[in-house]
């Protein structure tokens, strides 16, 4: 098949909008840090943007798309970008090449939640290349590369599992090693600046057409329906939050917007696969169980600091399971639980919980070894001055 | 009247208000300010340097009682407050002259 110029054109300007998604991470979560750890908080996700970008193509993608081996991994076949060119089928090579790298980066600037406020640069660069070598390019290659969950027919449209599951989990493990803030419970650590959260969001929720349509990897009604799908949840699981906390106090706009993340995040592996009506129970569900994981987290006194667990982790385990629950056959040509199709529900479940324990146990260990090796956090008065001018040397606020 | 003015960590505030106003003092003006003591702020390591963070963010808090309720009030902030490290902050009381309340223009005391 040769290139095609409308599919080429739409997946440029996808993996444009997707890149858009890391600095607006970077926005939803430096907002919601205190005012000393903002640029921190930004900064993390422009290093994890960076780091990623070289990592992948020096050997992420071959790592993730390379020749399947036993299942696990791809080979070295394309490392430095070798046999990755300017032709291919539908889109250029290096197109689709790119297009997946801008996922990569993502779901590491995802990760920084468990960080905030109290890691050490140097660390979080090492972690950070360790994590997206062996947690991420394994995760993508099981459900696109030609791995064992791509077999089994788990079904992940644009990276329910690969980008959400991963990095939610992995956010919990992390949090586990690196323990809490000084003074976490002890006093009030409210979101700083509330309109750059929301700035953030709408990065976020401008850039997840490219995450989700873009998936269809062309310029068809597969990729508009995509699109609608994904509106349509992150509106359903925005309401469903605003109203699931109304009831205890006034409904904050951070809520809003986070229940708007969880409605994304639970309708990107479903997007290809699920009709619009199921898309709003989809998104709202995610709003209410993402709010309800949120308010466990705080209430076992865990310092998950941004909640990528709650949001990412839970609404991506959510959407792998409604996926096998909604799917139609006139959208993705594979039916659901509720059109009688136990074997793809079951399929979603080995997926998702495969990856689940994958994500948790990989990073952990990880995590461990940098923590005894380098120690990845800073010194406690490194983090009472704030980590804006222990790690950079600059002030966001005069 | 005496005014009592204290700075104190940002992080206290919360406290310090709470144990104020459950002991029936409610006015009080808050500012968020920098500041440094003795030590000159803080120093930090990085690759073997020194760098100072010379002036820290603080909470002052000023509270303007009748006379032989500034030890209660002090008191109150100093335990609120304490944490038992440099930067703690510091507590001066202050002699009021008069007081008058803008809206009537009567004078409190």
């Amino acid at each position: 098949m040769a290139i095609d110029s409308g599919d080429t054109a739409w997946i440029l300007a996808s993996t444009a909008l997707v890149m858009l998604m890391t600095p607006g991470v970077g926005l939803f979560y430096g907002g919601m840090v205190r005012g000393k750890n903002v640029v921190s908080m930004i900064a993390l996700s422009f290093v994890a943007f960076s780091l990623v970008s070289i990592q992948w193509v020096l050997f992420g993608y071959s790592l993730a798309f390379g020749n399947d081996i036993s299942g696990f991994i791809g080979g070295l076949d394309y490392i430095g970008m070798e046999g990755v060119g300017m032709d291919g089928s539908g889109i250029p090579n290096l197109l689709f090449m790119v297009f997946q790298l801008v996922f990569a980066a993502v779901t590491l600037a995802i990760l920084t939640s468990c960080m905030a406020e109290r890691v050490k640069l140097s660390s979080f660069i090492v972690l950070g290349l360790l994590w997206t070598t062996f947690v991420y390019d394994p995760l993508a290659h099981w459900a696109w590369g030609g791995g064992w969950a791509a077999e089994l027919g788990a079904l992940d449209f644009a990276g329910g599992t690969v980008v959400h599951i991963s990095s939610g989990f992995a956010a919990l493990a992390v949090a586990l090693v690196i323990g809490r803030r000084v003074g976490f419970k002890e006093h009030s650590m409210e979101a700083h600046n509330v309109p750059m959260t929301l700035m953030g969001a709408s990065l976020l929720w401008f850039g997840w057409f490219g995450f989700n349509a873009g998936s269809a990897l062309a310029a068809d009604g597969l990729a508009a329906h995509a699109f609608v799908v994904t509106n349509t949840a992150a509106a359903a699981g925005a309401l469903a939050w605003l109203f699931a906390s109304w009831e205890s106090g006034k409904p904050s706009s951070l809520g809003m917007v986070s229940g708007a993340i969880a409605g994304l995040v639970a309708i990107t592996p479903a997007a290809g696969f699920v009709d619009i009506k199921s898309s709003i129970v989809i998104g709202a569900v995610a709003g209410i169980i993402c709010y309800r994981a949120l308010l466990f987290r705080i209430s076992i006194g865990l310092d998950e600091s941004l909640d990528a667990w709650a949001i990412h982790g839970v609404g991506g385990l959510w959407g792998a399971i409604a996926t096998g629950i909604f799917a139609v056959e006139s959208v993705g040509g594979v039916s659901g639980l509720i059109y009688g199709n136990v074997d793809q529900f079951i399929a979603q479940l080995i997926g998702a919980f495969g990856a689940l324990g994958y994500a948790l146990v990989v990073t952990f260990v990880i995590a461990k070894i940098v923590d005894a090796t380098m120690g990845l956090r800073v010194s406690e008065e490194e983090e009472y001055v704030g980590l804006d001018i222990s790690q950079h040397g600059e002030t966001a606020y005069a | 009247m005496r005014k009592i003015e204290a700075i104190f960590r940002p992080e206290r505030l919360e406290r310090v208000m709470t144990e104020l106003e459950s002991a029936g003092f409610v006015a009080m003006t808050v500012s968020e300010v920098r500041g440094r003591g003795e030590q000159k702020g803080i120093k930090l390591q990085f690759r073997g340097r020194e760098m100072d963070i010379d002036l820290l963010p603080k909470i002052k808090i000023e509270v303007v009682v009748d006379d032989g309720r500034e030890e209660q009030v002090v008191n109150l902030i100093m335990n609120s407050a304490k944490t038992g490290k440099y930067g703690d902050g510091k507590i001066f009381v202050i002699p009021v002259e008069k007081v008058l309340r803008v809206r009537t223009g009567e004078m409190v005391v």
